[in-house]
């Protein structure tokens, strides 16, 4: 039921609202609005009741093991809601004086610090209020630094094949076409392909480090060294930095620029979908575009907001005030609590769950993309074998997967691998966890056998079956009517 | 360890599976040279304790101001479920809902939620939501732009906030799309079609309509909406959602009514945090849906006949559509949609609609109570929505730091986006100002401002 059905005229919580009903006298007529919003009028009791039980419909890191690939859906620890929900920090103006904000200033000048340190990079941006905002920054860099030398020539920028969509997708925001470099047998970069494709016109690379496909870029000293001598630009798309937190730094690889995506790594919540947070880090060569505003330190130990004042050459402002500065907090409490021996053991603990549970796998008779390959925090299995012998695709064992109480892994993504798992399970998942949701996948392996009907038809558990998304695109039903 | 749940023996029991010794070895296939960076910035851990009490220090350090600035970011009174309920960890913690069946509660919140927004806005369909109001515009803007398919320049009255127009380029301008800045009446403080007339070329795609704009002054939305349908251009509105309650919505401008309707969705149950998160809305004309960037859902059938929720016309976007997609966004501030959704639904129209005309209803006696503070004067001679703009005798940087040692936020100084208006404040009242707010407010700033006239400038460290 909708909450609009459960709506009554003139139904309202008196104490919510203001207690008296002002008049409006000044403002002309044809000004005003006509007839009221549809909104719902019910008790506060119905609301709570109607969206608790919403809530009681989702699965979450809260209630579920969630090992989607590429999207690090790790516990976020209570303590980085509760510290940043302080009611001073809620209740302050993005446009009151610095002087008013020197707490909350703090927090995000350490948190620059953290990042810099753990990406290795010369100098942090955390305005960008998304990952795909932190791209869009990153590569706006890179054309500003071709621009700003003269150099106008440059139109292209490479992306590997196993990339995620947002990344060719920034690319032509920003300007540029997109060219794509296969990767080899091995899951790497075609280093050859790579060799021929760079020249005059080449921006820059984005690349994924572990890749999308759960490898780390052994080569990637070499890619540096042939885009770097092409004129071109190194980009690190962070979404993969969990499996390296403190044990390796992008900077030391060679990369120009990075953005982080901190609702991954630094354990913000994903919120049904947002926010996320995508602050970026830069060396040398782009320090003077960085998006503003930024915090820094100034020599009587107060913090200040650097704005495009300071730094004339940057690529300008991504959004109205200072980013998900609430997100930065979360964020900022995180990476206390984990401290510097913390982070190194989430790139240990996370590889290490991703690895036992290949292993895992393949001894039950799974079979791994890349199989001589260590995974990363993740790793690929390839259900062709099953379809083949069965019939049940890979969707139709992640939606199996929710009957047996997981949430399933990322399906169908990369593309290159057919009927693929990519499998994330995080460093915050026991022993135990891993080994019940290995049970479930050798369970329906054996249904597939079986009873095939039963895994086609799945989930047969959930609060809904599966939808018909045919029609949610052919039949356009977007918002609810009143039915008069 | 923080937040890693492995015993020694799971340790032992793992690496034994994968038929390693140590957990180094599992980082065997990256380059020697790269390995083992030490981490020099990184304090040691602390533990939830220290931190809480570190956080308690700093929040206690930023204290708490009665607050009149607005300027895009609004105090509103925010009821104690909102938060309760989108804290809930099956909100909190729940990922994009792709997987449909196991995400039916936040795809049918924002399915009430879009209805939400498109009914206030007067539109046909609304998005999921975007970043905050000011990227929201950009998205705008590029829709509009390929709705038009032959203008590349958009109508952005100085009208509009100084830093949405600044994000605006910085994230069209790659894309070779400019953006043409009408000017305002310095008596009225809105965006005469004169002015309209004097900016517009060939060359444009659509005019950005701002209600209020950001002055607090009323725009005339009909007349413009109508001026730019007569010279083919789409019109963006860019309004704030508390004042829908009581102004004319979008869908209602002038005789055909806007075609895109964004803005900054933070009013409506989002606190003011330091500027985000926050989240902007977006809604607009049937026909123009496929253009419409972000997140979609619709309502459609299960296997079994059963009503449910799903992410629809993917087809836009970037996981499918890669470089032809409409826009690289991927988010939606879902946890912030969800605070406006359980919002909207505890105040209802009437509540609503309260609120924002006791908003209005306190600048008006703000501006009322400041009318005999001698030192300050109206600037314009407008209706304003919940903000206006006042001059001041005294420079307001100066006036602003004494009212603040007065434990008041006056406003937000014009001087650096309006130059003409340098000694001007921007000042705004919201419902939470109570009529001793006001009093409070009206008294410090005679104070400060007789002073300011019998002494000198160093006489005024308070």
């Amino acid at each position: 039921m909708l909450i609009f059905e459960l709506s009554k005229p003139g139904r309202r919580n008196p104490s919510q609202s203001p207690s008296i009903a002002p008049v409006v006298e000044d403002i002309p007529q044809h000004l005003l609005r006509r007839k009221r919003p549809i909104l719902p009028e019910v008790s506060e009791m119905q609301s709570v009741r109607h969206y608790t039980k919403l809530s009681q419909k989702n699965f979450s890191i809260d209630t579920h093991f969630y090992p989607l690939g590429s999207c690090t859906m790790k516990y976020n620890p209570r303590a980085c809601n509760a510290f940043s929900m302080l009611p001073q920090f809620l209740a302050r103006h993005p446009l009151a004086s610095p002087a008013t904000g020197q707490g909350f200033l703090a927090c995000l000048f350490e948190l620059q610090e953290i990042l810099k340190d753990v990406t290795g990079m010369k100098a942090v941006s955390l305005t960008p209020m998304a990952g795909a905002q932190g791209e869009f920054a990153g590569v706006a860099m890179i054309r500003a630094y071709h621009e700003s030398r003269g150099d106008l020539s440059r139109t292209e920028i490479l992306v590997p094949d196993a990339a995620h969509g947002t990344n060719p997708a920034t690319a032509v925001m920003c300007g540029y076409t997109v060219r794509e470099i296969p990767t080899d047998a091995n899951g790497g970069i075609d280093i050859e392909r790579l060799r021929a494709a760079v020249g005059p016109q080449t921006a820059g690379l984005m690349l994924t480090n572990p890749s999308t496909l759960g490898v780390f870029e052994r080569d990637i000293q070499e890619v540096q060294l042939i885009v770097h001598k092409a004129g071109g630009l190194l980009y690190y798309d962070g979404a993969n930095l969990n499996a390296i937190l403190g044990k390796v730094k992008p900077g030391n690889m060679g990369f120009d620029v990075i953005h982080m995506n901190l609702h991954k790594t630094f354990s913000t919540p994903h919120g049904g979908g947002g926010p996320g947070a995508g602050p970026v880090g830069v060396n040398d060569r782009l320090l003077p575009f960085l998006p503003v505003p930024v915090v820094a330190q100034a020599s009587d130990g107060r913090y200040v907001v650097e704005t495009e004042k300071e730094h004339p050459q940057s690529i300008g402002r991504l959004s109205a005030y200072m980013g998900n500065a609430g997100i930065l907090l979360r964020a900022y409490v995180y990476a206390r609590l984990l401290g510097r021996a913390g982070m190194r053991r989430v790139a240990e603990f996370a590889t290490l769950n991703a690895n036992y549970m290949m292993a895992r796998l393949k001894q039950q008779g799974f079979t791994a993309a890349f199989p001589a390959r260590r995974a990363t925090h993740e790793f690929i299995i390839t259900l062709k074998p099953i379809k083949d012998a069965t019939g049940v695709i890979a969707m139709d064992v992640a939606k199996r997967l929710l009957d047996k109480g997981f949430h399933a892994p990322t399906t169908y993504f990369p593309m290159l691998v057919p009927e693929c798992f990519l499998i994330e399970p995080t460093e915050t998942e026991s022993k135990e966890e891993l080994d019940s949701f290995i049970a479930a996948m050798v369970a329906i392996a054996h249904e597939a056998q079986t009873n095939p009907e039963l895994v086609k038809n799945a989930p047969h558990t959930t609060v809904v079956r599966r939808l018909d998304d045919v029609r949610a695109a052919r039949e356009l039903d977007l918002r609810w009517r009143a039915l008069d | 360890m923080p937040f890693i749940p492995h015993t020694e023996a799971d340790i032992k029991a793992m690496l034994a599976t994968i038929g390693i010794q140590d957990v180094d070895d599992l980082f065997d296939e990256i380059p020697a040279a790269l390995r083992g960076a030490e981490l020099t910035a990184v304090p040691e851990a602390i533990n939830e304790m220290e931190i809480g009490r570190l956080m308690q220090e700093r929040a206690e350090a930023d204290g708490h101001y009665l607050c009149f600035i607005g300027a895009g970011a609004y105090e509103h009174h925010i009821p104690a479920a909102v938060w309760q309920i989108t804290t809930r960890g099956e909100f909190y913690s729940a990922y994009t809902p792709y997987q449909a069946e196991a995400s039916q509660g936040t795809l049918q919140l924002l399915y009430e939620y879009q209805t939400m927004i498109a009914s206030l806005t007067g539109m046909d369909v609304s998005n999921a939501s975007l970043y905050d109001g000011a990227s929201a515009l950009a998205e705008a803007v590029l829709m509009a732009v390929r709705l038009h398919k032959k203008g590349r320049t958009v109508l952005a009255p100085k009208t509009v906030h100084p830093v949405y127009r600044k994000v605006v380029r910085t994230i069209v301008s790659n894309q070779g799309i400019g953006l043409v800045e009408p000017d305002y009446d310095t008596r009225s403080g809105n965006s005469p079609l004169e002015a309209l007339e004097a900016s517009y070329h060939g060359d444009c795609a659509a005019l950005v309509i701002p209600q209020p704009n950001f002055f607090g002054v009323l725009e005339d939305v009909d007349a413009m909406t109508d001026w730019a349908h007569a010279h083919g251009l789409i019109v963006i509105a860019c309004v704030n959602p508390i004042s829908l309650a009581l102004l004319k919505a979008p869908g209602d401008w002038g005789n055909a009514g806007a075609d895109i309707v964004v803005g900054e969705g933070q009013p409506l149950g989002v606190p003011l945090s330091s500027g985000g998160p926050y989240f902007g809305f977006m809604s607009c004309k049937q026909d123009y849906v496929r253009q419409m960037p972000g997140r979609i859902i619709g309502r459609t059938m299960d296997r079994d006949g059963r009503p449910g929720f799903t992410l629809t016309l993917q087809a836009r976007e970037q996981h499918i559509r890669r470089s032809k997609a409409t826009s690289n966004i991927c988010t939606n501030q879902g946890l912030l949609v969800t605070a406006a959704t359980i919002y909207m639904s505890l105040l209802g129209p009437e509540g609503l609609e309260r609120v924002a005309a006791q908003s209005h209803a306190n600048i008006c006696t703000l501006l009322t109570r400041l009318g005999s503070v001698a030192g300050v004067e109206p600037v314009f001679d407008r209706p304003v929505f919940h903000e206006a703009v006042v001059r001041l005798q005294s420079p307001p940087a100066d006036v602003l730091r004494a009212m603040e040692a007065q434990g008041i936020l006056a406003g937000f100084a014009l001087t650096d986006d309006y130059p003409e208006l340098g000694q001007c404040l921007l000042v705004c009242a919201t419902e939470t100002k109570t009529s001793a707010d006001i009093d409070r407010y009206a008294q410090h700033m005679q104070r400060i401002l007789s002073k300011r006239r019998l002494d000198p400038p160093c006489a005024q460290k308070m």
